[in-house]
């Protein structure tokens, strides 16, 4: 294990107990996340992708519960940690950004004090320090005026500010990974890129890896540098960014792709993909997208395909290849 | 145009009408806000004026000229609390000077109360026992709330064993009538003024566990929250910094609505025999002292049992002003 990878995940599964039965929302999930690199997880609500990062930082709770799997946080599994240990790396080494900038702050207390909290927690500092170094990180997530911002409380700030504010929490500690699940989803499109063009900063300067967690595809484009798609838990492809845009396989990030609305194009309707997300506690013994995939066979209702190698890098869960499938489909046409 | 004598450019180009037309769009605007009832709109108001507020002392004024009822409140539990500390330089006489002589007066400009069976001025008794009183209404309420509030957090944050049996022991003080509970505290511990505050304490910390356990079953589901611990804040320290605070409204109501519960506890216990002992004296002790002398000379009793009432009333209207302006929205129907 080199310190080449801030985070590898391996074989990771996260299951819900419910009376039903259980319901895995990670199955065998593997990721790797280079240092400095920023790796995007995409896919529809309920595939897994918060759940993957919730366990990442062993915030699951209960009746969910880590079955098994490595989690291997700079050489080190985050699972053999203890509690004590593991709170310790929270908010330190890897901390987290959320989806809902509007409540992810604490109402009763002023976004300064917030920021040296998340300080104060994992170093010993004075307080001009504290005051100091949380005056330095809102000048480094671009909030004006600093100072003066420093005393507003959350319901004082607009939501991109309230994201700024957020990242720099997050931020404060200089940890090693950053877990962004959906920073920019409840944001308009303007905040969105200044959000997103300030993350990258941040890993420029710091070196931080991110794990970043979106549903949109545009966001990936423009970010990420590994992407991994989701469905159902599982993995279903994997590949360097710009590989997967130019040479997408899996049907199923076909559909995902075919379905971003498109500036150029005249459409009536958008594409989308057919169904819903199955629910977990009924899989299909196959593939778990065989019933929404338009090119699913009976081979793909019995039989899970593995992730498989179809270019260096680039794996795919399918029997076939996109291409392969398109172009039989052509055929019969 | 023939007569550009009368020519006024503010008619001319519908200047006037322009005006009347943006008034009425601006009533019509407001219309979502004619379903409220006038008082809610007050209400919202008042919230609103107090939120621009700058200090304390701003918010504390408007919150008077907006309810006279808990401003008069506030004078009167001032006064009774200024002449309890002072009760050596406002009370005329000794409270436990007797003067067999002058026997139940009745009323007169020496005693403005009369005197007791024992010769004492009533109104001086008053005066000192309103500090039993005041100190009885506020301390065990502070306690019971102190308690309430830990054993309601940790209830409701730990949840599991801890929930269980905190709640459990809530629901078995709250099965029995209160005074009775009370009494056999009181029996078992002996009568005495810090026995008192240990039964009254005993007899009211479920309720506020129960309202706090709520606050806090619904506060730990919070972004916020989630936040917090992802930051790698230990769980005493989310529920005594982060949790505690926004449970605080809550607090402040029960504090003031409990408090006339406590009063009148400890008149009943003291009226019981149990309370405050000779040659302390309390209020609930002279209605008791009192009760044997109803029909030849009133005044004995019903002063003090007036002084109750109005101590107890003073602290409700306070209490639903306090509520009012902390939850604008309460009582919406």
């Amino acid at each position: 294990m080199s310190e080449a990878n801030t985070l590898e995940i391996r074989h990771l599964r996260t299951v819900f107990h419910t009376r039903k039965g259980d319901l895995a929302a990670v199955n065998d999930v593997s990721l790797t996340v280079p240092k400095g690199k920023i790796v995007g997880i995409v896919g529809e609500s309920g595939c897994g992708k918060s759940m993957t990062a919730m366990s990442v930082m062993q915030l699951v709770r209960k009746p969910g519960e880590i079955e098994s799997g490595q989690i291997l946080f700079r050489g080190e599994d985050l699972l053999q940690k203890t509690p004590g240990e593991m709170q310790k790396i929270r908010g330190d080494r890897i901390s987290m950004i959320f989806q809902e900038p509007m409540t992810s702050l604490n109402p009763v207390y002023t976004v300064g004090h917030q920021v040296e909290e998340a300080l104060r927690i994992h170093e010993h500092l004075s307080k001009e320090e504290l005051h100091r170094r949380a005056v330095e990180i809102f000048e480094a997530v671009g909030i004006p005026e600093a100072e003066e911002r420093l005393k507003s409380y959350p319901h004082q700030l607009s939501g991109g500010l309230r994201q700024r504010v957020m990242i720099g929490m997050a931020m404060i500690c200089k940890p090693d990974l950053l877990i962004a699940d959906e920073p920019t989803t409840a944001l308009d499109v303007t905040i969105e890129a200044q959000i997103l063009a300030l993350m990258k900063k941040l890993r420029d300067e710091n070196g931080t890896s991110i794990l970043l967690i979106t549903h949109n595809m545009g966001v990936v484009a423009k970010m990420c540098d590994f992407v991994y798609v989701m469905y159902a838990g599982r993995v279903m492809e994997q590949a360097e960014v710009f590989e997967l845009f130019r040479n997408v396989q899996h049907p199923y990030t076909a559909g995902l792709l075919q379905s971003i609305p498109r500036i150029d194009h005249v459409v009536d309707r958008l594409y989308t993909i057919p169904g819903v997300v199955p629910n977990l506690l009924h899989l299909p013994a196959g593939c778990g997208f065989c019933t929404r995939c338009r090119y699913a066979q009976d081979r793909c209702y019995e039989e899970l395909p593995e992730l498989r190698e179809i270019a260096p890098g680039h794996f795919i869960r399918c029997f076939s290849t996109n291409q392969e499938l398109s172009g039989k489909e052509e055929s019969h046409a | 145009m023939s007569d550009l004598k009368h020519f006024r450019p503010d008619t001319a180009f519908g200047g006037k009408n322009e005006k009347r037309d943006l008034t009425s769009s601006a009533k019509k605007a407001q219309d979502p806000d004619a379903k409220l009832s006038a008082k809610d709109k007050k209400r919202i108001q008042l919230a609103a004026d107090l939120g621009e507020a700058e200090t304390g002392w701003d918010k504390f004024k408007i919150l008077c000229s907006e309810n006279k009822l808990a401003a008069a409140s506030a004078v009167i539990i001032l006064v009774i609390a200024l002449m309890a500390i002072f009760a050596p330089v406002v009370a005329p006489y000794d409270p436990t000077k007797q003067d067999l002589l002058h026997r139940l007066e009745g009323m007169s400009a020496a005693h403005i109360f009369g005197t007791d069976q024992l010769g004492r001025d009533v109104f001086s008794r008053m005066i000192y026992g309103a500090r039993v009183s005041l100190v009885i209404g506020l301390l065990p309420t502070f306690l019971s709330l102190a308690l309430g509030t830990v054993l309601g957090l940790i209830s409701g944050y730990l949840g599991k064993a801890a929930d269980f049996v905190i709640m459990r022991l809530a629901d078995i003080t709250m099965a029995f009538p209160s005074l009775l509970l009370a009494m056999v505290v009181m029996y078992t511990l002996g009568a005495g003024i810090v026995n008192i505050f240990l039964a009254l304490t005993f007899v009211s910390w479920a309720g506020t566990a129960r309202v706090i356990r709520s606050q806090t079953l619904s506060l730990r589901e919070m972004e916020y929250i989630e936040a917090a611990r992802s930051m790698g804040v230990s769980k005493w320290r989310i529920m005594f910094q982060h949790i505690l605070p926004n449970c605080l409204p809550n607090l402040i109501v029960l504090f003031t609505l409990n408090i006339p519960g406590s009063i009148l506890s400890e008149s009943s216990l003291s009226f019981l025999g149990i309370g405050a002992q000779p040659p302390m004296t309390s209020w609930g002790l002279m209605v008791s002292d009192g009760k044997q002398y109803l029909f030849t000379d009133p005044v004995v009793a019903i002063a003090p049992g007036v002084a109750i009432l109005i101590l107890a009333l003073a602290f409700n209207f306070l209490g639903d002003g306090v509520r009012d302006v902390l939850d604008p929205y309460l009582n919406k129907q």
